[in-house]
């Protein structure tokens, strides 16, 4: 699905610019805890994913992942994180994400693909930590935007030791 | 009681262990309290002499065979405060050798896992077998005479051993056999390994969960079988199963039936119970989704084939959180964790933790396990993170009154036969830990 990191990447049917555009929407949503909205974006058979961090190019149904969330997951996991009963985000953390080196190409089965770095700083008082990851995104052209048909973090870690310990937020 | 229940369920707990007060433990009686002095979790010394008095002198888990099936696989992982390589030599044996070179001590490995004949320090390139014996050195005859190659391999545990492909080392040249320092834990890791009928037996899946907390080790191994705490931690877990269509009733004597809380001897500890999640192996749910409710009851299917249909009962239903003192928790509840844990300081611990699953499993009957092992476990799970929260509270709160304070750990000590929701199976963990401190009166 990802082509190499080396190749040179583009998109005949839309501009990198386009492709910002959503993915800076979609952190503003994470970063204001609008998780329904950001639930939404996904197509109803839209995946969320993220590799364990001893094993990131794993094989996603055999090995444990981190997070493995089909459509029923993601909202079982919003569901969750809305509640005043998530008690590591309650009270929630403050984050704020950079996204940066976006690159889009088509996907071979009609989706766009883009690939992109995050940073994600999370504070809470009791302690603050940054996330780094690499994200990939199949994209399902809807209108003049997007919907999320599959999410893959790759984080930047060897372990979660030291990062925050666990990943109780989105990345 | 049925035969999964050990011969000390029969005697009331406060007739069979005799009290004790100690400057960590008061277990007493007439009233019956049991309270652990929270100081434990906060001071330095008490640190010291654990890695001294219970990591040095019990068998410690290392790893299970099938992280290293093949000649030369080799993972590399922390076994007692130590940097050990859990490797298989040319011939197929396991080994635990300690990650330091005999030279200088730099670690001869840094890489978590792979396969190789030889591991080479990179300080002064002397180079060992996977057997742990020093093969070659740059220069061998510049060392004086005498000097014997076969003297300088890397050091090892004092005995390793296996249960069932459960691998644990000891430090303590005086430790009992493995299986007698096991105890009744014996019985609960059999109906572990007995959930692969095949001839794959039990794997160690892909994929490791390394994480760590800011608190003190000896509360996750409170909270790893805390039947207390589940439904108002948990809440939210159990309200998305609630969604995705399972019957949870929210509360602990209905939604956990058949409970019970063991001693299984030198410190370990099982509570069993029928929970009301699903199991991956042979208890279908509708929050599993529809579609796999036929790979569920071919898993059922195959354990009765295998088994019988009393003992497959048994292992497919009785879900457990079992302890191995000091720091192995294997629990068969929505999947199989084994978890390890280590502290760094005395507010800090690593935990590592694995899924254990039929090595023969069809891709879609594991794609339904890792599913209900995440709903629920996990550093990014729907529940393992609140207990990190809770656990760091715990250690917040304590510096509420430095070195003083007391917690009570009571909960069902009048009864004979206490449920998993109380506390039997922490004080049974706590008076085998006072015991090896030697807590002075």
């Amino acid at each position: 699905m990802i082509p190499a990191a080396t190749e040179q990447l583009r998109s005949n049917k839309r501009t990198r610019t386009e492709v910002e555009d959503f993915l800076y929407y979609e952190a503003q949503l994470l970063d204001a805890w609008r998780l329904e909205e950001w639930r939404d974006l996904f197509t109803e058979d839209g995946t969320y994913l993220v590799p364990s961090t001893d094993n990131p190019e794993g094989d996603p149904v055999m090995d444990l992942a981190l997070v493995d969330d089909d459509r029923e997951g993601i909202n079982g996991r919003v569901q969750r994180l809305m509640s005043t009963y998530a008690h590591i985000e309650n009270p929630r953390s403050t984050t704020t994400r950079l996204i940066t080196n976006v690159r889009v190409w088509d996907d071979d089965f009609g989706d766009l693909g883009a690939i992109c770095n995050v940073m994600v700083t999370r504070s809470r008082v009791a302690s603050s930590t940054t996330y780094a990851a690499s994200v990939q995104y199949l994209l399902r052209p809807e209108g003049d935007s997007f919907r999320i048909a599959h999410k893959q973090a790759i984080l930047g870690h060897h372990t979660l030791r030291h990062v925050g310990g666990v990943l109780s937020i989105i990345i | 009681m049925d035969d999964f229940a050990p011969a000390s369920s029969r005697v009331a707990e406060i007739e069979r262990v005799l009290p004790r007060e100690t400057e960590f433990v008061r277990d007493l009686r007439n009233p019956n309290r049991f309270l652990v002095a929270r100081k434990v979790f906060t001071d330095d010394q008490v640190l010291r002499a654990e890695r001294d008095r219970v990591f040095n002198k019990c068998w410690i888990y290392v790893g299970h065979v099938s992280e290293i099936p093949r000649p030369g696989d080799f993972v590399a992982r922390e076994v007692a405060g130590r940097p050990v390589l859990f490797t298989r030599n040319a011939q197929g044996e396991y080994r635990v050798l300690l990650n330091s070179c005999s030279h200088r001590g730099a670690e001869v490995c840094r890489e978590r896992r792979g396969n190789q004949r030889r591991f080479r320090c990179f300080y002064h390139s002397w180079s060992f077998s996977n057997d742990g014996a020093l093969v070659s050195m740059p220069d061998e005859s510049g060392f004086p005479e005498g000097f014997r190659k076969e003297d300088h391999g890397l050091a090892q545990p004092y005995a390793v051993d296996d249960y069932r492909g459960f691998v644990f080392a000891t430090f303590n040249p005086e430790q009992e056999p493995l299986v007698d320092y096991l105890a009744d834990a014996t019985y609960y890791l059999d109906l572990t390994a007995d959930q692969a009928p095949g001839e794959a037996g039990m794997v160690v899946t892909a994929g490791t969960h390394e994480y760590s907390m800011r608190s003190n080790w000896k509360l996750l191994a409170e909270n790893s079988s805390d039947g207390y705490h589940a439904i108002p931690v948990h809440k939210t877990y159990l309200d998305v199963q609630k969604t995705k269509g399972d019957t949870i009733a929210g509360s602990t004597d209905k939604d956990w039936k058949e409970s019970h809380a063991f001693d299984l001897g030198n410190g370990h500890t099982v509570t069993v119970k029928q929970a009301p999640w699903g199991r991956p192996i042979a208890r279908w749910k509708p929050s599993m989704g529809a579609d796999t409710k036929e790979i569920v009851e071919a898993s059922y299917e195959r354990l009765v084939a295998a088994n019988g249909k009393d003992r497959a009962e048994l292992i497919a239903n009785l879900d457990f959180n079992m302890l191995i003192f000091p720091n192995l928790v294997i629990n068969n509840i929505m999947a199989v964790i084994i978890r390890t844990f280590y502290p760094q300081a005395p507010g800090e611990l690593n935990v590592t933790a694995w899924s254990l699953a039929p090595g023969d499993e069809p891709a879609e009957a594991r794609h339904v396990r890792n599913e209900s092992f995440l709903s629920f476990l996990g550093p990014a799970g729907l529940a393992t993170p609140d207990d990190n929260e809770a656990l760091e509270s715990c250690q917040r709160g304590y510096a509420a009154r430095p070195g003083e304070g007391w917690n009570d750990v009571s909960r069902g000590m009048d009864k004979f036969d206490p449920p998993n929701w109380d506390e039997l199976q922490m004080r049974t963990f706590w008076r085998r830990w006072d015991e090896l401190m030697g807590g002075k009166a």
